[in-house]
């Protein structure tokens, strides 16, 4: 990260107001917030006059937000040059194309995609291409780790890169075209790409086990089979007692039922219960 | 109360109290930088790290945790706070380090050098070598205005200046853009500051990034003498201190007073003396031949002496000036009376303001601390902002505190708080008697505040005008037991005392507009009396400071002394007699001007009864027993008021006009200053680029 300052004046375009569109947007916006609170609105106001002035936040955008929401400009100053998402010199035309640097992207190859985004748009960071159509960002961390490497251009991302899907991506965009986002290696969002291993029984999806409870019967069973294999020949029927469900006898409240709380804590026990205590009374028991 | 223990004291605090405030009042030293007592709390630089036994279990920022955020041992033991343990003296050199890591080693270049809270407290908890090897970061200075000088790179962005230039003086100019490593401390675009307050950001800057430009690299703290004294700039009586080196002035500070200017002072008090240097009066002249001519002392006596032969005593008079310390005031009203002259008037401005009402009648009845108390404000015909600057932060202080209604009749201006704009003149002010709703406010308040400011009192109508206010102050409650809600804000140090001293027209006298007027007196003493025109005719015998508008009029012009050069009682807008210090003596042939006009009697043959300021200060004092209880405010009564109130007068339909229009040029030594004239051009160019 380094200092960031306003673009230059040459740049600046002379005024900024919103769009129609984005004006009804912001009163919006603006009216979420308590009478007196409208300054919390200046984060999505920001990112909006981003968008429509092309990528960046002006100066007279600045202002403009300020002006709308009763603050200071020193106030709309600091949240723009605070926040790295705000970018506060023209970006590239077509794309500006923001590089995850983080860890897991490092490790699965951002510096290659970097090398082509210097290669074919500028040696430094946030300079424009000779053309003005690109400009490049390393950023933190975008959230799609499992995707590793990606990028994100304007709202999308695009993963599981190489420098050569990069290369087709850019091109993609030279031509005005906007390149399908998401994992280019062909995976669907982000499964396992050597496929999926588990959860992979198809009843799972076509709505035959929906309330068949059949993994809580699994589960119970594999309890019980632990308990059996493992605690004194007199654990089984009070450990699957306790295990299981509290019998539903309604208007019968005389029965010697554990206490629910008791039977799910026997339950735990029975559960984390490790061979070391075979002669211990068995908890269920106790219970009682 | 809630029982704290702050290294093996045991002591009951307010469970408001933060742990810095509990310290403090165990008498345990806490070093801070961010951290200040009138500002809020931002808790960025972690100086004051302690260690607590009953809270997070690591140092903790005291200054921003609570006495009652902390839980009791667990047997009911007051929680434990050390300030002298290992762990905090480690975890305090660990934040000095981090803070000396990109701080440049400038200091013998630093004009903080010697007063740097970071060189200070680097002596207890720095150590002697650096562990750090990589390149310093260094920071583009800003230029933030004339006032401020910055240097970048040492700021510690402990943004105590961020604070108070939006807090106290209500004007959010400075901002802290970037973060981290970066974050920088800037106006927006680098415009220069528009506050009247913000000298006092270089007070506040711990290190040596905000510096003040007019006193750069001019002296060193070590080398100067510090003089307590009274500013008198305005009517507010600021306390300062005086720093000089020599003969020379090198610098102007506030100095603490909660009942007056808490710590703050204006842009013109501070940065007032390159006006002391500038243009002054250092021998006395005669006009001969319609060209001012140095002259010797006597010979300028002389001069006045053959001039006042013959003239009857109701040809004579007298003006004080807006500077004039109550003993000038008291002297030249001794020898206008002894020379059989009633002619006397302290009221350049023309105020209708007499001493003839009652004390109640000119005071701040209120007291500028009693702000703090009113629970409505209403201000007429003033502009706080420019009239009195520090008393307008107070005003703001209160109204940040809430539930402080604030209407204002006069001028709209930007007083950096928001008011109910209620009229132009004194029409809503008859209406506001009658009722209103901001009346109804006013009456609903417990403590109604009813502030009328020279620019409704300083015209024709002014005796009517106050009257009014005096009777809506009376008819909404400002005016009862355990209350005096009804303050009048003075623009000259000079009046209070003045009007005190009864420096105005006595039994068949004339007023200030009177003896100016062509053909009012024959002899006019002006004791720099600058901001009025004299009519051609009069003989005028000006004693004064500077060569400004009064010198420029004068046929003899008698030296005096500045309020950095004698020793002088001023009486603030409140009615508080405060004594100003020399600091420095007047330069060349100049006196102080009690003993100017104390020869001249002498050579008019009058000789007043007194021969040093002491015997004066006896005869004053005699006379006007208050002025010798200094620093007090001597309460004025309300029957004053209340008379006032049954007085009538129509007040003219002619809205009022605020009293000062140029807040950096209000009198000869500010008009002498060049920082004060750049101001004054920045302000206006920032007047005309807002009128585009």
């Amino acid at each position: 990260m380094s200092v960031r300052r306003l673009a230059p004046k040459e740049v600046q375009p002379e005024s900024f107001v919103f769009t129609d569109e984005n004006l009804a947007w912001a009163e919006k916006t603006i009216a979420k917030y308590p009478p007196g609170r409208q300054a919390s609105a200046v984060i999505p106001l920001l990112m909006r006059a981003q968008e429509q002035a092309g990528g960046w936040v002006s100066e007279p955008a600045m202002r403009y937000v300020g002006d709308m929401l009763g603050m200071a400009p020193i106030r709309v100053y600091e949240i723009a040059t605070f926040y790295t998402q705000f970018q506060l010199q023209p970006v590239g035309r077509k794309a500006h194309v923001q590089v995850c640097g983080t860890t897991p992207c490092m490790l699965m190859g951002a510096g290659e995609l970097m090398k082509v985004c210097k290669k074919r748009i500028n040696a430094e960071p946030f300079h424009l291409s000779a053309d003005g159509d690109f400009s490049w960002e390393e950023v933190e961390c975008a959230g799609t780790c499992t995707n590793a490497p990606m990028i994100q251009v304007w709202k999308d991302v695009y993963e599981d890169l190489t420098p050569e899907d990069l290369e087709k991506i850019l091109d993609a965009f030279e031509r005005g075209e906007k390149p399908t986002p998401g994992p280019q290696n062909g995976r669907k969002s982000c499964e396992p790409v050597t496929g999926l291993r588990v959860l992979t029984s198809p009843e799972l999806y076509d709505g035959s086990m929906v309330g068949a409870g059949a993994g809580l019967a699994l589960a119970r069973e594999a309890i019980a089979a632990r308990e059996n294999g493992e605690a004194a020949p007199s654990a089984p029927p009070a450990a699957a007692a306790a295990a299981a469900p509290p019998p539903p006898p309604k208007g019968d409240p005389a029965p010697a039922k554990p206490p629910p709380a008791k039977a799910v804590e026997a339950a735990g026990e029975a559960d984390s219960e490790k061979p070391k205590k075979p002669v211990a009374p068995p908890p269920g028991t106790k219970a009682d | 109360m809630a029982k704290i223990i702050v290294d093996d004291i045991e002591l009951d605090v307010p469970p408001e109290y933060t742990l810095l405030q509990a310290c403090e009042a165990a008498g345990a030293e806490i070093p801070r930088f961010c951290f200040h007592e009138r500002l809020s709390i931002a808790g960025n630089c972690r100086m004051c790290l302690v260690e607590v036994k009953g809270g997070p279990p690591k140092p903790t920022a005291s200054c921003a945790m609570n006495v009652r955020d902390l839980r009791p041992g667990p047997n009911g033991e007051p929680p434990v706070v050390l300030t002298k343990s290992p762990m905090v003296k480690k975890a305090r050199e660990g934040v000095m380090e981090f803070l000396l890591i990109n701080h440049p080693l400038d200091c013998p270049i630093c004009d903080q050098g010697g007063e740097c809270d970071l060189q200070d407290q680097a002596m207890a908890y720095g150590v002697d070598t650096s562990r750090y090897i990589e390149n310093k970061r260094a920071v583009e200075d800003k230029y933030i205005g004339p006032l401020i000088k910055t240097s970048m790179t040492r700021c510690i962005q402990c943004t105590r200046c961020v604070r108070f230039t939006t807090e106290v003086a209500g004007v959010a100019e400075l901002g802290a853009i970037g973060r981290g490593e970066d974050m920088e401390i800037t106006t927006y675009l680098e415009a220069a500051m528009s506050s009247e307050l913000q000298g006092n950001v270089a007070d506040l800057c711990p290190v040596g990034a905000l510096t003040q430009r007019p006193y750069a690299f001019h002296a060193r703290p070590w080398e100067l003498v510090k003089t307590e004294s009274i500013d008198v700039m305005d009517a507010v009586g600021s306390n300062i201190r005086v720093d000089t080196r020599g003969r020379e002035v090198m610098r102007v500070l506030p100095r603490l007073n909660e009942d007056v200017n808490e710590e703050w002072i204006s842009d013109k008090t501070r940065y007032i003396w390159d006006g002391l240097k500038t243009q002054r009066l250092d021998r006395p002249y005669v006009r001969v031949g319609g060209r001012l001519k140095p002259a010797s002392w006597p010979e300028a006596f002389a001069a006045i002496a053959a001039k006042m032969k013959g003239v009857p005593g109701n040809r004579i008079g007298g003006l004080v000036g807006d500077l004039a310390s109550v003993e000038e005031a008291f002297a030249l009203k001794s020898l206008l009376s002894a020379l059989g002259s009633a002619n006397i008037d302290c009221r350049q401005d023309g105020t209708k303001l007499d001493p003839a009402l009652g004390r109640a009648s000119y005071l701040f009845n209120p007291t500028i601390a009693g702000i703090e108390q009113a629970d409505a404000l209403l201000i007429i015909g003033a502009d706080p902002r420019r009239e009195a600057s520090v008393l307008n932060a107070r005003i703001r202080k209160r109204w940040l505190a809430g539930n402080f209604p604030i209407g204002l009749v006069g001028e709209h201006v930007d007083l950096t708080y928001p008011y109910d704009y209620l009229g132009a003149g004194a029409d809503t002010l008859t209406d506001l008697v009658g009722d209103g709703t901001f009346a109804t406010t006013l009456k609903n308040a417990q403590r109604p505040l009813v502030l009328i400011g020279q620019g409704a009192l300083s015209r024709p109508d002014g005796a009517a005008v106050l009257a009014l206010a005096a009777r809506l102050a009376v008819s909404v409650g400002a005016v009862k037991d355990g209350w005096d809600g009804f303050g009048v804000l003075h623009t000259a140090a000079a009046r209070v005392g003045a009007l005190d001293v009864g420096a105005v027209p006595g039994e068949g006298g004339l007023d200030a507009v009177a003896m100016t007027n062509p053909g009012g007196v024959d002899v006019l003493f002006a004791l720099g009396a600058d901001e009025i025109d004299i009519a051609p005719g009069a003989f005028v015998v000006y004693l004064g400071t500077h060569g400004d508008r009064g010198a420029h009029r004068a046929d003899v012009i008698l030296p005096g002394a500045a309020y950095t050069e004698k020793s002088g009682t001023y009486v603030n807008t409140e009615g508080r007699a405060q004594l100003a210090n020399r600091a420095a003596f007047p330069p060349g042939e100049a006196r102080e001007d009690w003993a100017v006009l104390r020869a001249l009697s002498d050579v008019l043959g009058q000789r007043l009864p007194f021969d040093n300021l002491s015997e004066l200060r006896v005869k004053l004092y005699a006379a006007f027993p208050h002025l010798a209880r200094l620093d007090h405010v001597e309460p004025a009564g309300q029957a004053a008021i209340v008379a006032l109130a049954g007085l009538g007068g129509t007040p003219e339909r002619a809205p009022f006009r605020a009293a000062v229009t140029e807040f950096y040029l209000t009198n000869p030594i500010a008009r002498a200053s060049a920082v004060m004239a750049e101001c004054s051009a920045l302000a206006h160019s920032r007047l005309a680029a807002a009128a585009e």
